[in-house]
């Protein structure tokens, strides 16, 4: 089992880093997003500081559901997806191991990435610290319940603006407790830690619980 | 003497009986309505509370209300049936979430747009972002997305299908984004609403409440087994039955 695992997932690696243009597309989008709000809102630096950790985590949303649409919709398209699903293998695995690629092409990068955009908003280390941890937590959750959404609107017209209104109200927990964690940091460091136990606990929940949805979104979709 | 359960879940069989009940809902609709109307205007005191009374304005929750707890109850009436359908793969389980969930959406709409008018006097802003209100927008949002998938697959048995499974998810999660917004802290929650009660509620206003909500219900019922109706013929015009009662013309 652990095999297919694996297999999947550097199947779609290796796919992806051959066209590495998608996996930077979703990347600069997100930094193109933090960049436009102190353009939009003014420069001062306290505005900045207050709003930083909202709009960083709801840019990352964006930015995650913009690359969602791409999860399935290649296998669908030359039939793989139809090959995984007559294997004897459960699917729901098959599913958490693209979601995993998945994660690792378009949610870690924005991790990585989030001290920069930080640094935009003059956050001091520490709420970058926090921040990097709320999003390494909170971007997984992010591509799981997305999956859903990605399996149930897989082939159909106009499917990316359509995920984004099944989707979107899905994601205001972790929103709330993703910013909520920054927020928190700024004023006393030691209060972030129920914010962060929250988040891994929807962690843990979304890994149980999404793979087997998004499985049988897929059995719905292709029949 | 058992009981076939399924004898009134085939089309055919039901159609006939969804046409005899409209006008006894719609009946129920109109006494309840103007018994609650009645005694929620001219049985119920001017005006509410001590220091800070609310004036006449405070009978809006006589539609906010009971509209809020129809847009609650009816989207877990959709999922129900949308999961009966799933399990058993009967037609008219689909048929029947279906036309629950435009009823439902317009109780969503219809809470948040007397609760804006309800908010402009007493707390003196049209919106705020109470944890009550803002997951009624997730709810309105939730019964959009819901038709808006629906509709945008052509293949009615798969968009039944996703449809349905997306409804339960959204409810499974309902609870969670309440809670969130709720308590964006974890340590504390508070909510502008105030902690709500019937017991300490005056006993007119809260008959004219219930009136009113059993109003709303028995309306719910007559429209959506008007929409039933109109999505039946429409699924099964190919059918003989359906034909012969468009030929002959429709007696209930």
């Amino acid at each position: 089992m652990l095999r297919v695992f694996w297999c999947i997932l550097t199947r779609d690696l290796t796919l992806a880093l051959r066209r590495r243009t998608d996996v930077l597309t979703t990347l600069f989008f997100f930094v193109i997003v933090v960049s436009l709000f102190p353009l939009g809102v003014g420069t001062e630096h306290q505005v900045l500081r207050i709003l930083g950790p909202g709009v960083v985590w709801v840019a990352a949303l964006l930015a995650s559901m913009l690359a969602l649409e791409r999860l399935f919709a290649a296998d669908y398209e030359d039939g793989t997806l139809e090959q995984m699903l007559l294997t004897a293998q459960p699917l729901a695995l098959l599913v958490l191991a693209k979601i995993a690629a998945h994660w690792l092409l378009t949610g870690l990068p924005l991790v990585l990435i989030a001290p920069l955009v930080g640094m935009q908003y003059h956050l001091s280390e520490t709420a970058i610290g926090v921040m990097m941890l709320s999003l390494l937590l909170g971007t997984p959750i992010l591509s799981l319940i997305g999956a859903i959404g990605a399996a149930l609107t897989l082939g159909l017209r106009g499917g990316g603006i359509l995920l984004s209104l099944l989707i979107l109200p899905l994601y205001i927990p972790v929103l709330v407790y993703g910013a909520g964690a920054v927020e928190v940091s700024v004023i006393d460091l030691s209060d972030t830690m129920p914010y962060l136990t929250l988040l891994g606990a929807f962690l843990m929940v979304a890994l149980t619980f999404a793979p087997v949805a998004s499985a049988a979104a897929l059995r719905i979709s292709i029949e | 003497m058992t009981l076939n359960w399924f004898k009134f879940a085939s089309p055919p069989s039901f159609y006939p009986i969804a046409g005899r009940l409209i006008p006894v809902f719609w009946i129920l609709t109109v006494i309840l309505l103007i018994v609650g109307l009645y005694w929620g205007f001219f049985e119920t005191v001017d005006r509410l509370g001590g220091n800070n009374p609310q004036k006449e304005y405070y009978r809006i929750i006589f539609i906010h209300v009971p509209s809020a707890w129809m847009s609650m109850w009816l989207y877990v009436v959709m999922v129900g049936w949308a999961a009966i359908g799933l399990v058993f793969n009967t037609r008219l389980s689909f048929m029947m979430a279906n036309a629950i969930a435009p009823t439902g959406a317009i109780f969503t709409f219809l809470a948040l747009w007397t609760g804006a008018f309800w908010g402009r006097p007493s707390w003196g802003t049209y919106w705020d972002w109470d944890p009550r209100l803002t997951s009624e927008l997730v709810l309105f949002f939730m019964y959009i997305g819901y038709m808006a998938l629906h509709s945008a697959i052509d293949d009615i048995r798969r968009a039944d299908r996703a449809s349905a499974l997306l409804a339960i998810v959204g409810l499974i999660m309902v609870p969670v984004i309440f809670w969130s917004i709720n308590c964006p802290d974890p340590n504390q929650c508070a909510a502008l609403h105030q902690r709500s009660g019937l017991g300490r509620m005056d006993g007119n206003i809260l008959f004219a409440m219930l009136t009113m909500t059993l109003a709303f219900w028995m309306y719910s019922f007559a429209t959506t087994f008007m929409r039933l109706r109109g999505i039946i013929l429409t699924r099964e015009a190919e059918s003989a039955w359906a034909r012969e009662l468009l030929t002959d013309g429709d007696k209930t």
